[in-house]
């Protein structure tokens, strides 16, 4: 069982295996957990489709399962594990990152507030939003 | 500092959204605790702002409009690094130190009532293209930065101390700018406050350079 990070929170895969620096984990269980399936055009993630780098297919796809890590670096995207293979962090690129400020569109998020409640920025459209950090030291 | 601005431009439809860039347990709760605010407080341990907004420091704020796009980019909320000037064992502000740090808040704060008040109007609100200008550069080793800090906050409450600590410096050294990972990263055996010589240190090795970068806003020092 791996413990996987990705944008969309905290996963747990119950049949990924982690090896060295790889994250093999089944198609159904990569499915649900990322959005990537892999299609005859390659692997892909909706209308998005990335094509199998010719001669390394097998360090990406092999049968039913699909290494997630390869996937990930293959995409230029932090992929990183702890020493015990038990956690990964599938982060997003620096070019993802970019693209969405560029947009001016707020990137959204939730995080909960003091009492535990969980609070989305995007409940406040249609006011003026002062976003402002801090911290106790 | 926020409470009585909240207050006063809260019926023009104007609220604060105050996230504490803060992982250590329990620590965040006195202070807010003190402060009573009534705007909503928020906690960010994995610090999503910082993946998704660029925030390397606090305080740094983003104003963004009712339609939800950004009219400010992420940069220093009203701060000013007098702080550096203070006398270490008294805490004293030489006395134009202290009048530029009240004058950069009083600023800071004007700049928002003009912005609330007048909306794109408002000399302070940028244009898009201004705004594009103005974004903190996301680079590759920033993302991976970010990846390891999140890493290190997901072993650390799992109790994998060591590992944890090892993951946050080195999310710390990728990406140096970053004072909040930083933060998180320095000492975190001990209490925050325990941290406080190396963080002098870390101040004044930065010499000539900014604490907070310069904030591009009429009036500001």
């Amino acid at each position: 069982m791996v413990t996987v990070l990705t944008e969309s929170g905290e996963h747990t895969m119950p049949a990924a295996e982690s090896r060295g620096d790889a994250l093999w984990a089944p198609a159904a269980e990569v499915r649900v957990t990322t959005g990537w399936e892999a299609k005859p055009e390659g692997l892909c993630q909706g209308d998005v489709c990335v094509p199998l780098p010719a001669g390394r297919e097998r360090e990406l796809v092999d049968g039913e399962r699909i290494n997630l890590a390869a996937l990930w670096r293959h995409l230029g995207r932090p992929a990183l594990h702890s020493a015990r293979g038990d956690v990964w962090v599938l982060g997003e690129s620096a070019q993802q990152r970019a693209a969405a400020l560029a947009s001016l569109e707020a990137p959204d998020f939730t995080l909960p507030d003091v009492n535990g409640r969980m609070l989305r920025l995007s409940d406040y459209r249609g006011q003026k939003v002062l976003l402002v950090t801090w911290a106790s030291w | 500092m926020w409470q009585a601005l909240y207050e006063e431009l809260a019926p023009r439809g104007f609220v604060v959204l105050s996230v504490a860039m803060d992982s250590r347990d329990p620590d965040p709760l006195p202070w807010i605790e003190a402060a009573k605010p009534t705007y909503p407080v928020l906690i960010d341990r994995e610090h999503r702002l910082a993946e998704l907004y660029g925030i390397v420091n606090v305080p740094q704020a983003v104003w963004i409009d009712e339609a939800g796009r950004i009219v400010r980019p992420a940069e220093a909320a009203g701060a000013y690094e007098g702080f550096r000037k203070m006398n270490r064992q008294t805490r004293e502000m030489p006395e134009d130190v202290a009048r530029l740090t009240a004058h950069a808040k009083a600023t800071y704060l004007d700049a928002i009532r003009d912005w609330v008040r007048a909306g794109v109007r408002s000399e302070h609100a940028f244009t898009g293209e201004q705004a594009r200008a103005h974004l903190p550069a996301i680079t590759a080793d920033v993302a991976t930065a970010q990846a390891m800090f999140r890493l290190g906050q997901i072993l650390l409450r799992r109790g994998e101390r060591a590992e944890a600590e090892r993951w946050l410096q080195e999310a710390s050294r990728l990406h140096p700018d970053s004072w909040c990972i930083w933060r998180q990263s320095a000492g975190v055996n001990d209490q925050g406050l325990a941290a406080l010589p190396d963080f002098w240190e870390r101040v004044d090795a930065l010499g000539e350079n900014r604490y907070y970068l310069p904030v591009d806003m009429k009036g500001m020092p």
